[in-house]
């Protein structure tokens, strides 16, 4: 399979890391951000190929991770009145608010979708004019120019059943905290290839030069994997902290104009509470005032809604790299998959899910 | 368009001329003398198998199959799989008020379609309609029996260490297929449902390998969950190479986009086999001579025992981690 295959050839990767090897003199820790990438890496076994001495820590990268309770529990709040179907992407699902999720909430009679796109929910508000339709709107910048989308057409044809729920969050601000914080625990980091397919590289090269860290753009894949960790250790050791491009095949220096210009055109940069991070300023996407009528927090009155965390989950800590999903107290105890206290270990991207599916025995 | 009413379900003419019009015309009017049927012989030998099997898709046609052949699938293989010749399948169906005969009809052609090809007979069954909204356009059940091979015995108890995991063809297609069909998604050319009858490939492998202790349709959970419920009813711990696994091009890509895992997807025409080392030959070659069988292959080996039954997957890149149990649901990642 193009793409695909090239990228995960057994006989290049151990060349890569063979690289790594010879590249290394002394321990390094690096984070990559997005939680595609992290299943990549602990699936295929990737930070098993690197020498003693690098780390790898997983970063707020999941977008399903990083949504906080409050969140959530307007959403259930939503999906529990009648009248209402509520869309959602399907991994969100499964993670809890204060009290049960989309799911449960489903068994009891609650209208909740599953869309592929955001414009999926267009077609069903067309469907039921009856009902007033909402999508959840949950992402990073990879989703927003779709959301964007599905927003800007909603209102072109004011369509009046249609509202969006908009959870979106921006990589960059969660980037600088963790690299803002002291003292810090990353040396490098690896940025998402297709965050940066959107918005572009040259977004990132503020950070490096302002907190002094190399930041790569890299890929999904296993040799796309290893080949940023490789020009990320390989500025380390030579005392650089720029931004390059291990994923030039799809990520621009300039991105995709088409689609920032959509999220431009419908978002601005708010800001947003991370669960377990807490409010980051300029760190989210919220509706423009000329799209505010499409807001559902308004339409639904929806801001006296406030979340509570389940105390025992870490996601915090995990989110920042600070704990691995294993060394939690509550990993595969009071939480797992089937029962889980937040939601990085329920999402398909979440570090917490990772290494339930993949490292439990090990 | 003529369509189901409440009282083609209500036992007095309507239904009568339902079942004369619809049902016996495919099947034969000796079908309907009785509720029971009497199977002449098979009780002269051996033992008798019974299986029952409920079928319910949406979309009812996707591509490679449809209602009518995973009913009737349904029951041969996990006949089949017990190393039982198909001798007799009943058949219920529930129907909704509304649902067009000739949707009706095109299942039921199916259905027989698919017991010709088996051989076996549909000898008995029952109708009932729903009100509107009772029921999702038609579901199905089915009864199969069937009489076991003399010598065999199928019992996960039965594996040894060392022994061979087999897979009988590339897996996922029927995930993939009624997903797509279902989604409106498409992945470079459709993807076509494996669903096939299993007792030819079975039987032909029960016969060059008469000591296989384990067969079993790999169904909805997939491969995976297959591995887990004989790694556990056995108390070992199986081990499985990732690239030895059969998954086709457009099934792999279509698992890449969407994130899904091809070992957890459902497939409707596939077995997984354990066969002892010395017979792994025999085995892949009695495989080989049917279409249904495409890419038959080795993919893992029967381990030391473990109550706790651990799956153990190794990675291209020579990595062991686990293999997840699947939940049973498939939820679309966001990105």
């Amino acid at each position: 399979m193009r793409y695909v295959d090239e990228f995960r050839d057994p006989a290049a990767a151990g060349r890569l890391a063979d690289r790594i090897r010879a590249t290394v003199t002394r321990p390094w820790t690096l984070m990559e951000v997005c939680g595609g990438q992290t299943h990549a890496i602990v699936r295929f076994g990737i930070d098993r190929l690197l020498p003693e001495g690098v780390s790898l820590l997983h970063g707020p990268g999941c977008p399903v991770c990083v949504t906080p309770v409050g969140i959530i529990d307007q959403a259930l709040a939503l999906a529990a009145r009648p009248g209402i179907t509520l869309c959602s992407f399907g991994d969100m699902l499964r993670v809890p608010g204060t009290s049960g999720d989309l799911i449960a909430a489903r068994t009891v009679g609650a209208d909740v979708r599953v869309v592929w796109s955001p414009l999926d929910a267009l077609a069903v508000a067309r469907a039921s004019p009856e009902r007033q339709v909402v999508f959840f709107a949950v992402g990073f910048e990879t989703t927003a120019p779709a959301v964007a989308m599905a927003v800007h057409r909603a209102a072109a044809e004011g369509l009046e059943n249609l509202s969006f729920l908009v959870a979106h969050v921006l990589v960059p601000p969660a980037l600088a905290a963790i690299a803002g914080a002291r003292p810090r625990a990353v040396d490098g980091f690896l940025a998402a290839g297709h965050v940066c397919a959107i918005m572009g590289v040259d977004e990132y090269r503020p950070l490096a030069e302002r907190y002094r860290v190399p930041i790569v753009v890299t890929g999904f894949e296993p040799l796309d994997l290893l080949q940023g960790m490789l020009q990320c250790l390989q500025q380390l050791e030579g005392g650089r902290a720029e931004v390059e491009n291990a994923f030039a095949r799809t990520a621009r220096d300039d991105g995709n104009a088409a689609a920032r210009a959509m999220i431009e055109r419908v978002f601005e940069v708010v800001p947003r509470a991370w669960r377990g991070l807490g409010t980051l300023p300029d760190s989210g996407l919220g509706l423009r005032p000329a799209y505010a009528h499409l807001d559902a927090v308004e339409r639904f009155d929806l801001a006296g809604i406030q979340g509570r965390e389940d105390p025992r989950c870490r996601a915090g800590d995990v989110l920042q790299g600070q704990l691995l999903p294993t060394d939690c107290p509550e990993f595969d105890r009071a939480c797992s998959p089937d029962r889980p206290l937040g939601a990085p270990m329920v999402s398909a991207e979440g570090a917490c899910a990772a290494w339930h599916r993949f490292r439990r025995h090990t | 368009m003529k369509r189901i009413q409440m009282a083609h379900g209500g036992g007095g003419r309507l239904m009568q001329q339902l079942l004369r019009e619809h049902v016996a015309a495919v099947f034969g009017e000796p079908v309907m003398h009785h509720d029971g049927a009497v199977l002449v012989g098979a009780m002269a030998d051996g033992e008798l198998v019974m299986t029952t099997d409920a079928s319910v898709v949406t979309p009812l046609f996707f591509p490679g199959g449809d209602l009518g052949k995973l009913a009737v699938y349904g029951a041969v293989n996990d006949l089949a799989v017990t190393g039982a010749r198909p001798v007799a399948l009943s058949l219920a169906l529930v129907l909704e008020e509304g649902l067009p005969l000739e949707t009706l009809d095109r299942l039921l052609a199916s259905v027989k379609a698919a017991a010709d090809e088996v051989g076996v007979s549909v000898v008995t069954g029952d109708t009932k309609v729903v009100e509107r909204g009772g029921c999702d356009r038609i579901y199905a059940a089915t009864t199969g029996i069937g009489r076991r091979l003399p010598g065999v015995r199928i019992d996960a108890r039965r594996v040894r260490e060392g022994d061979r995991v087999l897979l009988s063809g590339d897996i996922g297609r029927h995930g993939v297929a009624v997903l797509s069909a279902r989604e409106g998604l498409s992945f470079g050319g459709a993807v076509e449902s494996d669903c096939a009858p299993l007792w030819g490939p079975a039987l032909d492998l029960l016969t060059a390998v008469p000591s296989a202790p384990f067969l079993r349709d790999c169904t909805r959970g997939g491969v995976a969950a297959v591995l887990h419920e004989l790694a556990r009813a056995a108390g070992v711990s199986v081990s499985v190479e990732e690239a030895s696994v059969p998954v086709s091009e457009p099934v792999r890509g279509a698992c890449a986009i969407l994130g899904l895992d091809p070992m957890s997807l459902a497939c409707e025409g596939r077995f997984l086999a354990v066969v002892p080392p010395a017979h792994v030959d025999a085995a892949l070659a009695a495989l080989s001579e049917h279409s249904q069988c495409p890419g038959a292959a080795v993919v893992g080996t029967i381990g030391a025992a473990d109550p706790g039954g651990a799956v153990w997957l190794t990675t291209a890149f020579g990595q062991e981690r686990p293999l997840d149990y699947p939940s049973g649901e498939h939820l679309p990642r966001i990105c």
